[in-house]
């Protein structure tokens, strides 16, 4: 399959202020040799992205750069209109990490897990307040755990695991968020709790969502914009204009990320 | 003096777990003994330039668990290979420190702080222990939430602009105290069991974090208590038979665990 050119997508309105995240003709590589080049990538609020692309392709550290673990080579990135180094209000961003490295030796309950999404946004000093413990039922709710709040999470299954720390995310009512490939191997009754729960968020609080991940049939109708990757940016438009060059998210499960093998 | 005594086991019986509780989460189980190694290169420097062997070792054991902790963040080296570095520097160092003043035999007065004694302790070195028990307990219950947050899962952590470097660096300082604050106590080649053991058993027997904590504190404080008073009817070393009875409390858990696996998770 070839490289697809990139088509040029109109500008979208943005509802309030600039990009929640921007980056810019980004580079970034290892004893130098070059992961990604000229990446350009940008979620507005209320905006619903996918970031795919084959193993290797380059996301881990494109996602490490965005939410500034790493310092870009090459070009720049804004979160919030900031450079990531400048972003204080870190609690606007949640983060969604692909393996939380959970070590299961010490029990901790789903609510423990997810009350540490509100230490940030209060000042980690200062004890929980009832807004705390009130978002983090919500959290809790919007992901359907409330009734697992006390289980120690280690007793959950893979896919309510990853709910909880979804709900960790959202307990600070982020304007973006972030997921590294949150749904691998998850099963169906937690793909659409984590589909109506993303949803949620937009919806209601007008955030940006950039999920990376293979899996998007449960998101398909909703995704705004599939970003392809594969070192460079190799397509960047809504979901219907992939479909068109023949790349189903949708249908056939296996449709993108055999394709995205062909890209090798 | 058994009053003296018991003051200070118990202080140790709680403050160790309490801290271990997040060592056990981070997976650095280990470092309270490769702290202590450290700490013996105090020891032997102190008694080399008559300067109070506490303070040196003090001295050491902060810049060991810093150092371990720097290596360990910056990936310079894996958390059980910086613990190793350390450690046997450390020890090699206490070693030669140790025989440097006794014509190159390892002198007898620092052999005292590696099993402790702490019949030996006087009120000054009870009130001591006490006041950095204190600082501990404050200092891990003011931080324990963000603690929590940093021991689960430090790149999240990180990426939610939570201060990892700086609470890992003061996690590793108070490493320190602990251990030396135990080193008259149980000694520093025991010290770490009282920070792990009974952290091992509560995680057996709690359902949440905030449950392991305290279980891990009652169980080294009862641990503490039962030791000394064994060690003095048995007449034998008060550190050994305070981590052997945190050792039975685990063996007993778990067995009962394993046999009765609901009653004892207490149901839902």
């Amino acid at each position: 399959m070839g490289i697809i050119p990139i088509p040029t997508v109109e500008p979208r309105p943005q509802p309030q202020g600039g990009p929640l995240l921007e980056a810019v003709h980004v580079g970034f590589g290892y004893n130098r040799t070059p992961v990604i080049e000229d990446v350009s990538l940008t979620v507005n609020p209320g905006e619903f992205v996918a970031l795919v692309g084959p193993n290797g392709s380059g996301k881990s550290t494109l996602l490490k750069v965005l939410l500034g673990v790493f310092a870009p080579q090459a070009g720049s990135v804004r979160l919030f209109g900031r450079s990531p180094e400048d972003f204080q209000e870190r609690w606007r961003l949640g983060y969604v990490p692909q393996r939380p490295t959970l070590a299961s030796e010490v029990p901790a309950t789903v609510e423990e897990i997810v009350a540490a999404g509100r230490l940030k946004q209060r000042g980690w000093w200062r004890p929980s307040s009832p807004a705390d413990r009130e978002a983090v039922r919500h959290a809790l709710e919007s992901v359907g755990l409330a009734e697992m709040a006390g289980r120690p999470i280690n007793e959950l299954s893979g896919g309510q695991q990853q709910r909880a720390f979804i709900a960790r995310a959202f307990a600070s009512e982020p304007s973006l968020l972030v997921l590294d490939e949150p749904v691998a191997g998850v099963d169906g009754e937690s793909q659409h709790r984590f589909r109506d729960s993303l949803v949620h968020l937009i919806h209601e609080h007008g955030s940006g969502v950039l999920l990376v991940s293979h899996e998007l049939s449960a998101v398909a109708k909703d995704l705004d914009r599939v970003v392809v990757l594969k070192g460079k940016v190799l397509f960047d438009g809504p979901p219907d204009e992939l479909a068109a060059t023949g790349v189903s998210l949708g249908i056939h499960r296996e449709d993108l990320p055999l394709w995205l093998e062909g890209l090798r | 003096m058994m009053m003296r005594a018991l003051l200070a086991c118990v202080a140790v019986g709680i403050f160790a777990p309490m801290i271990g509780t997040f060592l056990v989460q981070k997976r650095l189980s280990l470092v309270g003994d490769g702290v202590g190694h450290v700490a013996f290169a105090g020891i032997g420097a102190g008694l080399l330039t008559g300067i109070w062997p506490v303070w040196t070792a003090l001295a050491f054991a902060v810049v060991g668990a810093v150092g371990v902790e720097l290596l360990r963040a910056k990936k310079k080296a894996s958390g059980d290979l910086a613990l190793a570095l350390f450690f046997y520097t450390g020890i090699a160092l206490g070693a030669v420190f140790a025989s440097r003043i006794n014509g190159g035999k390892i002198d007898f007065e620092s052999t005292k702080y590696l099993f402790g004694d702490p019949y030996a302790v006087g009120w000054g070195g009870v009130l001591a222990v006490l006041a950095l028990g204190v600082i501990i307990t404050a200092g891990i219950l003011g931080l324990r939430k963000v603690l929590f947050a940093i021991v689960t899962d430090e790149d999240w952590a990180r990426v939610s602009g939570l201060p990892v470097g700086p609470t890992n660096l003061v996690l590793a300082a108070v490493t320190a105290g602990v251990v030396v604050a135990g080193m008259r106590v149980v000694g520093i080649l025991l010290i770490a069991a009282l920070m792990v053991l009974p952290v091992a058993s509560a995680q057996l027997i709690a359902r949440s974090f905030r449950g392991t904590l305290w279980t891990a504190v009652a169980i080294g404080a009862v641990a503490a208590a039962t030791g000394l008073g064994a060690g003095r009817a048995f007449r034998v070393s008060p550190g050994g038979a305070i981590v052997l009875v945190a050792a039975v409390v685990f063996a007993v858990v778990a067995v009962a665990k394993r046999t009765a696996p609901r009653s004892l998770a207490g149901g839902q």
